[in-house]
């Protein structure tokens, strides 16, 4: 750690403890998804983008740890400071299940974060973001899309996402409703298994039009986050690069079947 | 012992192998990466030893298929929490990539097409513990796993293992590689749990 800090003159930090949070509010967000409102006391805050490792203790000393993005600012309650997380359900997983059926008000829940100084977006950059968002991909950029309106950010955002069906949409009313409000935010869908009524064209994955005609062009040097299953963000990033998009301004972070 | 988490069991675990602290058995081979995969031929592939005296030692991908090959079979340990066991790969061991390397230096940076950057202790190459891998379960290794190949230290947490790898320069002082500077811990034993920097 002092060789890493007289190489770099960056301090050495301090480690990041595990604290106790408890559950204060629950939201369904899909048939699949829900956001839990945890109250953190001692929240150091943190930046769009980054996430929180929860960790579960079974009665005999038993551990599981998942890390889930935060999905919005801090909130500040009465009891202290308030994150959220959006879990989406994994078919026989073994933490996600627990959040969503039997995790209750009140309950405790060791937290450790903010983790991770890469897939984020700091408020104060002026470049116009473009956002790709697959399944429960949305939930990072969606951190970012409320940061952005919350810091006054006048920076141009759009977001893509990728959806099997109208009813997977997580946030399907607040992001309607913020893009009326928010000034500059375009929002535009893909879905691939079954559109709404009235949608044209046909289902289908993501290909080279929709990012074409829904991101923005490689001339204006956006800033890109990428963020869904691996193989969204594995087609996406290539589309991207093909598109013109130098790799380095564009960020993924993928969600594998991590229960 | 954390605070138990009113009625959660987790899975049920009576066979379970020993795993490092905080990781979960998986079957699926997850993907973890900061950007686009990038595509690398096999035609202008190169690996390259820098000394920390300038010198370089440099393979085309037939000299390194020329290379003693070895086959590890090893468990993998990723800072998101997965851990997968008992993976077949085949490379060649940084010992035999090392023989002729003269350096008196104790830090390596690995660093890969596409930019990527990792550090580590040089020893942590040595003793049959690293190697240059580039086929994984019998077949080429996928580019999203890092092909055409990757560094395969399966003793650190996987992102010590630089997908896409292009060489290493041994240095006399550490420097932080990519996820290092983004608050990742310097050196990343699964087994002390070393996620992050502090840990």
């Amino acid at each position: 750690m002092t060789e890493r800090a007289v190489a770099t003159g960056t301090p050495a930090r301090a480690p990041i403890r595990w604290q106790v949070g408890r559950l204060v509010e629950r939201r369904v967000e899909t048939p699949s998804a829900q956001t839990l409102v945890l109250e953190v006391p001692d929240w150091p805050g943190h930046l769009p983008g980054q996430h929180v490792d929860l960790r579960l203790t079974a009665p005999d000393g038993y551990q599981a740890a998942r890390s889930y993005s935060v999905a919005g600012p801090v909130v500040d309650g009465p009891g202290g400071p308030r994150i959220e997380v959006t879990v989406q359900r994994v078919p026989d997983g073994e933490v996600s299940p627990y959040l969503i059926d039997v995790y209750g008000a009140g309950d405790p829940v060791e937290v450790r974060g903010p983790l991770g100084g890469w897939f984020i977006w700091r408020p104060e950059e002026t470049a116009p973001v473009q956002l790709l968002a697959g399944g429960s991909g949305i939930v990072p950029l969606m951190a970012m899309i409320r940061a952005r309106r919350e810091t006054g950010s006048k920076v141009p955002f759009r977001l893509l996402y990728s959806v099997r069906t109208p009813d997977d949409v997580i946030y399907a009313d607040e992001l309607r409703r913020r893009v009326r409000d928010d000034f500059g935010l375009d929002v535009a869908y893909v879905y691939t298994r079954e559109a709404p009524e009235g949608w044209r064209g046909e289902p289908h994955r993501i290909g080279l039009a929709d990012v074409n005609t829904h991101g923005w062009p490689p001339d204006l040097e956006p800033l890109t986050y990428v963020c869904g299953p691996t193989g969204f963000v594995e087609a996406v990033a290539d589309l991207l690069v093909g598109l013109g998009h130098p790799s380095r301004r564009v960020k993924t972070e993928r969600f594998g079947p991590t229960g | 012992m954390g605070i138990v988490s009113p009625g959660f069991q987790g899975r049920p675990r009576t066979q379970e192998p020993a795993l490092p602290p905080g990781q979960y058995l998986t079957e699926d081979f997850p993907v973890l990466s900061a950007g686009p995969t990038p595509r690398v031929s096999l035609d202008t592939w190169e690996f390259v030893i820098a000394a920390e005296n300038g010198t370089e030692h440099r393979w085309s991908w037939q000299e390194l298929m020329a290379l003693p090959q070895e086959t590890p079979m090893v468990d993998i340990h990723c800072v998101t929490h997965w851990s997968k066991l008992g993976t077949t790969w085949q490379g060649v061991s940084l010992d035999t990539l090392l023989d002729g390397v003269d350096t008196g230096a104790h830090f390596a940076l690995a660093h890969s097409y596409g930019g990527y950057t990792t550090n580590l202790p040089l020893d942590d190459l040595r003793g049959g513990r690293a190697w240059v891998a580039h086929t994984f379960d019998g077949a080429p290794l996928a580019p999203e796993h890092g092909g055409p190949a990757r560094l395969l230290v399966p003793h650190l947490y996987f992102w010590k293992s630089a997908k896409w790898v292009r060489g290493i320069r041994l240095k006399t002082m550490d420097e932080p590689g990519f996820w290092e500077t983004a608050g990742y811990h310097d050196y990343g034993d699964p087994w002390r749990e070393q996620r992050y920097q502090g840990d």
